[in-house]
């Protein structure tokens, strides 16, 4: 009783996504439904109404036909730890009833449904989107309340739900650490189901201090960058990329709002996107 | 005559109301407790029966005197909480006593392959993850700190369900005010698991330390 809490080195974990080796797929998008109970519609038509945790953009680089590429953005939340990397975070910061909050050893945002009253206003302060509102209770069809997962809760009307990292993972992967009697679990114990999925890989998942993790030299490699990182919310989801275009297009500044913009030099160059 | 009037002792009706005010006073009192101890608690929670009257005592004497005989922690770390039918049954396919209980038991549940309807005294809302692991291997504490010393009991309790929101009434506790000594182990709620923590750990903890 008197043990202190094991598992106390702080984590910051993190995605890495490689959007060159992302085909927009969507098993991602499938999988993180069926793991996290998340409702959909007998009519998904509008999109404005769905509800999804990770959402798989599609961009093209405005060119036309022999020029035009495609890449595919699949978006979970960005688990933001905010300008001063302390978990200020866009979300955390305005939640009225703290029903969202930093997960301080894991570096995950977290939304607890039966705290939130449905204000919205992190969904107004979120800028990746990552957020929605559940406008109606879930209607499941058929038999499908039975293959619901018991580990993640279901959500109500009136409550914002979000990705969480799968943290339920999380929770299970230390619990065996504890029965076998270790103190740190290994980096393929906790990996969320769209990570798992991706069946071109395009998804890696860690902790991004610690060097024996993958995600560790992915993060910090040259064609890592992250999205709207102007804002300094320190998301950690980063992407990879070689195309220059992709990597603009994820700083969307304004037209002459961009710094490459101000530079006469770079302007021929930027205009070209 | 009048100025004689003001220095007369009070009269003796006056003195009189002032024991009608006392006992209307006591009057109120008594029907407020009453209604604060008896009524209210009665409105608020319905009383149940186990299915089977369930003898812990007899059982953690045959089973080695642990309670990890039948509530065991699953290989992946999860924790096994009620005992499935199948593993009453390794035991008790026929009786192994007169005891009344376990012929019901064997008549409505084992012959009919049904699994006992158990009503779980410490069952949270599904909002809650609970690690066992983390209590019972991370911080060695014992079961009966917060389950109270059920495995000594020779019979089980009642169980009072929360009318409203459908828990058990081991989550708030017996006392209606939540002072002093919880009676069945300790409280179960979020204040009670915080208030430990702050103590042992030095921090309430994050949501998702107990959130799904």
């Amino acid at each position: 009783m008197t043990k202190q809490a094991r598992h106390t080195k702080t984590k910051r974990y993190g995605m890495v996504i490689d959007l060159d080796r992302c085909t927009g797929c969507g098993a991602c998008m499938v999988a993180c439904y069926a793991e996290n109970n998340v409702p959909f519609r007998k009519d998904e038509s509008d999109k404005m109404l769905s509800l999804n945790w990770l959402r798989v953009f599609k961009v093209d680089n405005g060119k036309p036909f022999p020029d035009t590429e495609i890449c595919y953005i699949p978006k979970p939340c960005m688990q933001c730890d905010g300008r001063h990397m302390e978990g200020h975070s866009p979300c955390v910061s305005v939640c009225p009833a703290v029903a969202t909050d930093y997960d301080e050893p894991t570096g995950v945002v977290s939304q607890i449904y039966t705290r939130c009253f449905g204000c919205r206003y992190c969904m107004a302060a979120c800028p990746y989107h990552a957020r929605k509102f559940n406008w109606w209770d879930p209607v499941w069809p058929a038999d499908m309340e039975k293959y619901l997962n018991p580990d993640v809760s279901a959500r109500m009307r009136g409550v914002v739900e979000k990705c969480s990292f799968c943290y339920h993972r999380y929770q299970k992967a230390r619990d065996s650490a504890y029965v076998e009697g270790r103190d740190e679990i290994a980096e393929n114990e906790y990996q969320p189901a769209c990570a798992e999925a991706c069946p071109t890989r395009a998804i890696t998942f860690g902790d991004l201090l610690n060097p024996e993790h993958e995600v560790y030299e992915l993060s910090r490699s040259k064609k890592a960058f992250r999205l709207l990182e102007k804002l300094k919310t320190n998301p950690k989801v980063y992407y990879l990329t070689a195309k220059n275009w992709v990597r603009r297009k994820a700083d969307n500044y304004l037209e002459g709002e961009s710094p490459a913009d101000r530079k006469p030099a770079h302007k021929a160059e930027t205009a070209s996107h | 005559m009048s100025t004689q009037s003001d220095n007369q002792p009070v009269p003796a009706e006056n003195r009189a109301s002032g024991w009608v005010i006392f006992v209307f006073f006591l009057i109120g009192l008594i029907a407020s407790l009453i209604s604060g101890w008896i009524a209210f608690p009665n409105l608020l929670y319905s009383t149940k029966q186990q299915p089977i009257d369930f003898n812990h005592k007899v059982h953690v004497e045959q089973m080695g005197g642990q309670c990890n005989s039948c509530h065991f922690f699953r290989d992946d770390g999860s924790f096994s909480g009620q005992p499935t039918l199948d593993e009453c049954k390794s035991c008790h396919m026929y009786p192994m006593s007169n005891d009344p209980d376990e012929k019901k038991f064997i008549e409505e549940y084992v012959k009919k392959d049904k699994e006992v309807p158990w009503l779980i005294y410490a069952e949270q809302p599904p909002c809650v993850f609970f690690s066992h692991a983390a209590h019972v291997n991370g911080a060695e504490m014992e079961c009966g700190t917060c389950h109270g010393d059920i495995g000594q009991s020779t019979s089980l309790r009642e169980y009072q369900e929360n009318r409203i929101t459908g828990y058990s009434r081991d989550i708030w506790g017996y006392g209606m005010l939540r002072i002093g000594e919880a009676r069945h182990g300790r409280r179960h709620k979020m204040n009670d698991c915080a208030e430990c923590h702050l103590k042992e750990t030095g921090s309430k903890g994050d949501c998702f330390q107990c959130h799904k």
